[in-house]
């Protein structure tokens, strides 16, 4: 039996409602999984915007914290910190004129300088320009945190939070789990950046125990970063129950409508979703596709609409809310994730449990545990045009799939992954062998 | 005497105002009420009404010799009924003295000539009764929207029975000839075309204020001194130009109102020049050749084409789309969604989609209000398609059942998980 909570000290990068993609939905989803198994989570991220829920979550903002420079121990492990390449931005207890003259220096001349012995970072969170500076500052915080704070195993997610993660253990020498939801490779496709590979390399390395969101994340770990595959588990992501508001269909009431919901990038394969829309509205002129989202490919996808001549029924909404993006699968008769490397893939759970039937590629990690979806081939947009066509056409498939699926992700609770996580936890602390001693 | 002749053009668009996906089926107004209104009452402050209150002056100080003529889109009338009546009877003062012509176009400043015979006659008669109502005059002259021309729409014309239309002269649709004679339509001899002096045009009109210019600051005496050094067998100089020249594009500032104040009086009293109005010009002199045009030009951009505002796949989806709709739109009887039609089709629409990025795009980008031609064209296809079914309910539209292949659905079968059955 265990006699007090586990306490898991957990770095992410962002958290709902402040939040840009699958990433913050699956942590959400995980810390709530993990609190109603008993366990204790402090969650950091790099910063808090005030509207996050407070009251159910123990959330710290690094920006928020004093980081003492004065203390020796904690300068001994800032050298550490060394090949993070800091280039940061230290906003300082001075005066403003001061900060101006200082706003830019590195940590090793803070060192030297006794008048500036607490700092805090300021953090513009997200994912701007200056990340690889903003992921080095956050090591920095990380040391101070793991220094006050009382825990029993590190968790982090996601390269951006691998060096705090890292740093964490120098200090606390406790253990560390990394988790990974998307590799660079599913980002980038093979155009991959070093620096970041190489971050998530060293994470991997450093880690006692890896959690992938898919077998599929499993394999290029293995095979594409050299991981020992005995040291990996795979915990497939879940969905928290549906919304309380389901909204009532105002857009284009009486017309077909099929949804791509993603960032518009290579990875997501918006492109094939564009050419099956031509297919279909060629035998169903009347249905509408909404491609809601950004990215990089945005342009393409809407110049090739536009050369298709499907422009009058392709529709972009560019980045959604928590609200529109309710109110948008709540007037969708199927949604489609296209992806062409997809390492999980919440956003077809979030359909389903709003009663749409989905189509998702077989490239998929969620193609793994969903029974009640199409699956085709990213690619093969004959099938992706055909699987559309059949399902606008016969409701009664339509209804059968949504309302399985809804019951499957029903049954994916994060409560449920949670278990599974608070057990690597568990076996990675060698928590069971100390307690029964 | 030679002739110089002036005509403005007047014309603001119906803006649209920022239209969302979730707008559609739940907002049928699509026009930017506040914007428009304020658009129009900085440009009747800075422009119309000074400009408008020069030339009556100067008309009355020069006893009928000086004329101007001006061609006002009817969307831009309509929007002087709603937001500036006082621009509007500045212009019933200057149609009073009998020295302003009031010139036929298309009631939406539309490209419909290009597209749809019907759809620009219905414009052109509606522009026309709208002149009438304000200006007493039935005009006699035609210029097509930016002075989009081809032999097609010049027999376009003809057809409707104009004698005058005005077009562009730029050099390399006239090659060796000068824009400084009166020329006829190619099949219809009794058609006469006024064609642009772009040079001279373009110096009050684009280069006036640039401090670059070798001939900057530019003064009425030298500009006359210009007009009045054309070859000497030559018989017309056309000045067309958009009239927000006057005070907008060429602030105050610049001293183009000084300019313009001045001008008349050394055409008149020391150049062996003329004003005339189009219709008088085309009354008093001979077309010296005919002129065949096979491919568009226009008065836009430096290609004097229409790129502007069709040639790229979003322009030109957006265009087909919303005359796909015509047929439509003609069997429906609503007041709202006739308007609508006509106010959808301003040519604007499609300037501000207007991809093209070399020194052009910095012209597009000053008459544009979004911050991409990719977001207009999103803004401009959400509002179509909610106008779509707006027009689809009302003229009761059912599509036509198109047969799904079997191929198809055996396809369909085959992906079907395990537990779903197809009967």
């Amino acid at each position: 039996m265990e006699s007090k909570p586990l306490k898991v000290l957990m770095f992410g990068w962002e958290f709902p409602p402040e939040i840009s993609g699958g990433l913050g939905t699956a942590c959400y989803g995980l810390v709530s999984g993990l609190i109603d198994n008993g366990v204790d989570v402090t969650f950091v991220v790099p910063k808090l915007y005030g509207t996050e829920e407070t009251d159910k979550f123990r959330l710290v903002g690094a920006s928020d914290i004093n980081v003492n420079f004065s203390n020796d121990h904690f300068n001994k492990n800032l050298e550490k910190v060394k090949y993070l390449q800091i280039h940061s931005h230290i906003l300082p207890y001075v005066s403003p004129q001061e900060f101006l003259e200082r706003s830019e220096f590195d940590v090793e001349s803070l060192k030297i300088d006794s008048t500036f012995s607490t700092a805090k970072f300021s953090f513009g969170g997200k994912y701007g320009k200056n990340l690889l500076s903003e992921v080095s500052k956050y090591a920095v915080v990380a040391m101070q945190i793991a220094q006050d704070q009382d825990f029993d195993v590190i968790h982090a997610h996601d390269w951006l939070t691998f060096p705090a993660a890292i740093m964490a253990k120098e200090v606390s020498g406790k253990k560390l789990v990394v988790h990974i939801h998307a590799t660079e490779f599913d980002r980038s496709g093979d155009s991959i950046n070093q620096e970041v590979y190489e971050m998530e390399r060293q994470g991997c390395e450093a880690a006692d125990r890896i959690i992938c969101v898919s077998r599929l994340t499993r394999r290029i770990l293995i095979n594409r970063y050299g991981i020992d595959g005995s040291k990996i588990s795979v915990v497939h992501n879940a969905v928290v129950p549906k919304p309380a508001i389901i909204y009532p269909k105002k857009n284009l009431v009486d017309k077909k409508i099929v949804t791509f919901l993603g960032r518009i990038t290579f990875q997501k394969g918006p492109d094939y979703f564009v050419e099956a829309a031509k297919k279909v509205l060629e035998v169903m002129p009347d249905a509408h596709f909404v491609m809601a989202g950004n990215g990089d490919m945005f342009l393409n996808c809407l110049e090739r609409a536009a050369e298709l001549k499907i422009s009058k029924r392709f529709h972009f909404t560019g980045f959604l809310n928590y609200f529109e993006t309710n109110n948008l699968f709540g007037m969708t008769d199927v949604y489609v994730m296209p992806s062409v490397s997809e390492p999980f893939g919440i956003t077809p759970l979030e359909a389903m449990r709003t009663g749409v039937p989905v189509i998702i590629s077989k490239q998929s990690g969620v193609s793994e545990v969903l029974n009640n979806a199409i699956k085709v081939d990213f690619w093969d947009v004959n099938a992706l045009s055909d699987t559309i066509i059949g399902l606008l056409k016969h409701e009664e498939v339509s209804k059968q799939l949504a309302g399985d699926g809804t019951d499957e992700v029903h049954e994916m609770k994060w409560e449920y992954a949670a278990l599974k996580v608070r057990e690597i936890y568990n076996k990675t602390i060698d928590r069971r062998r100390s307690v029964r001693v | 005497m030679k002739k110089l002749c002036f005509y403005f053009q007047v014309h603001q668009p119906f803006r649209l105002k920022d239209y969302r996906f979730f707008d559609i089926s739940c907002d049928d107004d699509y026009f930017d009420k506040k914007l428009n209104h304020e658009i129009m009452r900085k440009v009747a402050d800075k422009c119309y009404l000074p400009m408008n209150q020069l030339l009556l002056e100067q008309i009355q100080a020069h006893n009928g010799n000086f004329k101007v003529s001006f061609s006002i889109s009817g969307i831009c009338i309509e929007q002087f009924e709603l937001y500036a009546q006082d621009v509007l009877d500045s212009f019933k003062r200057l149609a009073d003295t009998g020295c302003v012509e009031f010139i036929a176009e298309t009631y939406g400043h539309s490209l419909s000539a290009l597209k749809s015979p019907e759809e620009f006659k219905a414009q052109v008669a509606k522009q026309t009764a709208k002149v009438k109502e304000h200006f007493g005059q039935i005009p006699t002259t035609f210029r097509n929207t930016e002075l989009i021309y081809n032999n097609q729409i010049g027999s376009l014309v003809h057809e409707m029975g104009y004698k005058t239309m005005i077009t562009e002269g730029a050099d390399h649709i006239m090659d060796w000839r000068s824009p400084n004679f009166i020329y006829s339509h190619c099949q219809h001899p009794d058609l006469k075309l006024l064609l642009k002096n772009y040079k001279l045009s373009d110096d009050i009109a684009f280069r006036f204020s640039e401090r670059s210019w070798e001939s900057w600051p530019l003064h009425a005496e030298t500009f006359g001194q210009w007009v009045n050094s054309t070859a000497w067998n030559q018989e017309i100089i056309n000045l067309f130009m958009d009239y927000e020249t006057f005070g907008e594009h060429q602030w105050a500032e610049s001293g183009i109102f000084e300019f313009m104040r001045e001008l008349p009086n050394q055409i008149i009293n020391h150049s062996q020049f003329d004003f005339v109005t189009p219709s008088e010009a085309a009354a008093q002199l001979n077309p010296v050749s005919e002129i065949d045009i096979h491919n568009t030009i226009s008065w836009a951009d430096a290609e004097r084409d229409l790129t502007a505002w069709l040639g790229n796949p979003i322009q030109d989806d957006a265009f087909d789309s919303l005359y796909e709709l015509e047929e439509l739109v003609k069997n429906v009887d609503d007041k709202k969604i006739k308007d609508d039609w006509v106010k959808l089709q301003t040519s604007d629409h499609f300037y501000y989609m207007c991809t093209k990025f070399w020194s052009d795009g910095d012209v597009h980008k000053y008459f544009s209000h979004y911050d991409s031609p990719y977001a207009a064209f999103i803004n401009y296809m959400n509002v179509l398609t909610d106008f779509e079914e707006r027009v689809k309910k009302a003229a009761g539209y059912t599509p036509e059942e198109i047969k799904i292949d079997q191929g198809i659905i055996e396809n369909f079968k085959k992906y079907l998980p395990y537990s779903v059955d197809l009967k």
